[in-house]
């Protein structure tokens, strides 16, 4: 029965491993006087997490293997940055971060049984994680159940909202509201044709987006709505469609790899972006990497961030993720997302005073991140982040060039009355 | 021990007992309740590999969609827990509270009528048992009596579970969609998140493993288990000797899909959630691969396959986060190549003669009067 030893054998190894990576930014601390004012480890944390007097565990959830990984590398290399600025700058309540990596392998149940593991066997403070919505809402009942603190990168579908979750993504209205007001303002657009992947999130926002176009915007309307399963790859009917009705503005919820088809076959299609006007919420930079900046060129996106944003943050953001991750890497809405997580994390429990899920649970809105590098945010009572709706326009070497920004941050409404 | 010994072998027996040791007693007293209820997880995909032992071990029929039947069973259970946790007290916030969550997401005001029976338990647990049995006999009987058999078949159990797997991915307000469903609670008013459900469950799983393991073995002993051996040699042999071979082939496909399906419910109960992430032809695939590393001629092979398989998964995924998958597809190619008999293969063919000799050794030792030769032919 050597394969009863297997976990025995190898998990030392591995939390060897862990801890040697953590230590390398402690290692350059050392003699900093950091730990002079640490509290009690026994006053901080009265639940029993993974809480010693010099160190804190937090676990990282992500798929790095799977059909997701492409997506969710960004978000662990904007984690593991945020953990080490984190370290560098003194740590949370003078205790350094240590970090679990878990894979959810593209997998809902992976994701169930690995948090699960992070919670009750390694007691991890927080965990960063998930992508999809269905690996959020596999491991939200275990989070609730063993009452853990999720922070959630991606902008998502909304009604939803918990104690235990942390959305630092957009909700859908606040991602959707401010940028079809801005396309009918600006380019006169009267009416969409919406497109989608087969699931929710791109299902509850072509809803949201209906609601509004129908009953908000003066005379417009929506001329069409079709969904693809995901990793389609054959738009040529709808393509055709599209060009029969010649909408004034294309709407594309369209996810991962099926975006590379969809834009190809666009522009094989003779659809000129530059004419034809496209407004997508599903591609961030990481997207446009694989799709081809020549094929995408001139099509506007509704994100709260883009790598280009130009503020002292990002400034300083962007050079850190490059040195990091190396000089080719793009950061997308998302990563810039997942950055925020364990920063949001840090000031909470610091506001908090304490690790306890309980107190961050309860200290959480109210919460600001004035070094975000999408500009100042704050966490609103619903556990969303209160934060500006931004339209940017591609350009073929794989930016976006900021077009418009709200002027003030947009609250979120993940159960947005008049949109159900 | 008369009866026993017929129907267990001496070392079918072994099997049985050891298997039941570790199982009832080792496990639940050496691990915490996290490991106990993976463990849990992992013998839910058992109940999927005794039943291809039946159908592919021993009638031949490979099939490679038993996540369709996994999954049935496992929609099954869910629908029942899904409805029991959406009471309108926990559902107040939605649109239409009372309704499943995926459904109010969808628009949906009231529950479809095809949901409606699964509010009663006990019809959820004959659907559990009926449905896939049902789905099975006319896949089944559509295929085995236009004499659609090996590779053609289980190319078309393989669309079989593409197809489900797109139904539900499109159908999300009926049925959740990609994302499952998800949130279960109660069984009939227990809690079975908590840690005494899930012990609980636990040895409600054991129980009905083991019931399942002795279904087989009564299966695999009576003519008809020798009928399916004939039938996977020599089909047209057993057709000229005026057997239905399709009925056979039907039956063996129907009780493989019912071990699949109470799996499925099992798995449900343990895991808390359902998705067609099990229904799919990858999780079909995979089955049969816990099946060929364990043994595909031996019941108890599928169960250690299965076992061994997705603990290995487990601890591989936790220390190489990234690098676990070649490690996995190392280990199955490993087995394969080497071992074309899984591990049971191993055990039969290396592990137990040798403790045969042993005992037959320290017995000829004591009967070295009576019998002249030592060395049986046999």
């Amino acid at each position: 029965m050597s394969d009863e030893t297997k976990p025995g054998l190898k998990s030392p190894l591995r939390r060897k491993l862990l801890m040697g990576m953590a230590a390398l930014p402690a290692v350059s601390m050392l003699g900093r006087p950091a730990f002079a004012d640490v509290p009690a480890t026994s006053a901080v944390n009265t639940t029993g997490l993974a809480v010693t007097d010099s160190e804190v565990t937090v676990g990282i959830l992500h798929s790095v293997t799977g059909t997701m990984a492409i997506s969710e590398t960004g978000s662990v290399e904007a984690e593991k940055l945020a953990i080490e600025q984190i370290n560098a700058a003194g740590g949370v309540l003078g205790r350094k971060i240590k970090f679990i990596q878990e894979d959810g392998a593209s997998d809902w149940p992976t994701f169930a049984e690995k948090a699960k593991k992070l919670l009750v066997n390694d007691k991890c403070a927080a965990v960063m994680g998930c992508w999809t919505s269905a690996s959020r809402k596999a491991v939200l009942p275990v989070f609730e159940q063993y009452n853990g603190m999720l922070y959630y990168p991606t902008f998502y579908e909304g009604l939803e909202q918990s104690k235990n979750v942390i959305y630092t993504g957009q909700e859908a209205t606040q991602q959707i509201i401010a940028g079809l007001d801005w396309v009918n303002k600006t380019k006169g657009a009267k009416s969409f044709y919406l497109l989608g992947s087969d699931y929710i999130w791109p299902r509850t926002s072509n809803k949201i987006a209906r609601k509004h176009i129908e009953n908000h915007l003066q005379g417009c309307k929506v001329v069409g709505e079709e969904y693809f399963p995901l990793g389609s790859t054959q738009f040529n009917s709808v393509i055709n469609k599209i060009k029969l009705t010649k909408p004034d503005v294309i709407y594309a919820i369209i996810v991962g790899g099926s975006n590379v088809a969809f834009y190809k076959q666009l522009k094989a299609a003779g659809i000129d972006l530059s004419k034809q006007t496209l407004l997508t919420i599903s591609v961030t930079e990481d997207e446009i990497d694989g799709i081809g900046g020549e094929n995408i060129a001139g099509a506007y996106a509704c994100m709260k961030y883009f790598q280009s944003l130009d503020n002292p943050n990002n400034k300083a953001f962007v050079p850190a993720f490059k040195k990091m991750w190396g000089e080719k890497t793009v950061i997308g809405d998302v990563t810039q997302a997942a950055y925020l997580g364990p920063w949001l994390w840090k000031l909470t429990v610091e506001k908090a005073g304490s690790f306890d899920i309980d107190k961050i649970a309860a200290a959480s809105p109210g919460v600001e991140f004035k070094g975000a590098p999408e500009g100042y945010v704050r966490i609103h009572e619903n556990h969303h982040l209160w934060s500006k709706t931004r339209v940017g326009r591609a350009k073929a070497d794989g930016q976006y060039e900021l077009i418009y920004e709200t002027a003030d941050l947009v609250e979120p409404d993940p159960f947005p009355k008049g949109y159900q | 021990m008369v009866i026993n010994s017929r129907f267990f072998n001496r070392s079918e027996l072994l099997g049985f007992l050891a298997l039941a040791v570790l199982l009832l007693l080792i496990l639940p007293l050496s691990l915490d309740i996290f490991r106990l209820n993976l463990v849990a997880k992992y013998l839910t995909y058992a109940f999927v590999g005794i039943g291809l032992v039946l159908c592919w071990g021993y009638g031949g029929i490979l099939s490679l969609g038993q996540g369709v039947f996994f999954g049935l069973g496992g929609y099954c259970m869910a629908m029942y827990l899904k409805l029991e946790a959406s009471s309108v007290a926990n559902t107040k916030i939605q649109s239409t509270p009372g309704i499943p969550d995926f459904m109010d997401w969808n628009q949906l005001t009231s529950v479809p009528l095809f949901w409606k029976p699964f509010h009663s338990f006990p019809v959820t647990l004959l659907a559990i048992l009926l449905v896939p049995a049902f789905f099975a006999l006319i896949i089944g009987a559509a295929m085995f009596k236009r004499r659609v058999g090996g590779v053609y078949f289980a190319i078309i159990t393989q669309a079989i579970a593409a197809i489900l797997t797109i139904l539900i991915v499109g159908q999300q307000g009926y049925t959740g969609g990609i994302n499952g469903i998800t949130d279960l609670r109660t069984l009939h008013g227990w809690d079975i998140r908590t840690d005494h459900a899930k012990f609980i469950l636990y040895f409600v799983e054991v129980v009905l493993l083991f019931g399942c393991i002795v279904a087989a073995q009564f299966i695999r002993l009576t003519k008809l288990g020798r009928i399916l051996v004939a039938m996977r040699e020599q089909e047209d042999r057993v057709r000229f000797s005026g057997y239905s071979v399709a009925n056979f082939k039907i039956f063996a496909f129907c009780a493989a899909a019912v071990f699949a399906a109470i799996g499925g419910a099992m798995f449900t109960l343990e895991v808390g959630f359902m998705s067609p992430s099990f229904v799919g032809i990858v999780p079909s695939i995979e089955m049969v691969i816990y099946t060929a590393v364990g043994g595909r001629m031996s019941i108890f092979g599928a169960v250690w396959g299965a076992l061994l398989v997705n603990f290995a998964k487990t601890s591989l995924s936790e220390s190489f986060p990234q690098l676990w998958l070649f490690g996995l597809g190392a280990l199955f190619i490993a087995v394969v190549l080497a071992f074309p008999n899984g591990l049971s293969g191993i055990w039969a063919d290396h592990i137990q003669p040798r403790i045969d000799r042993l005992l037959s050794s320290r017995k000829s030792k004591s009967a070295a009067g009576m019998i002249a030769d030592g060395a049986p032919a046999e």
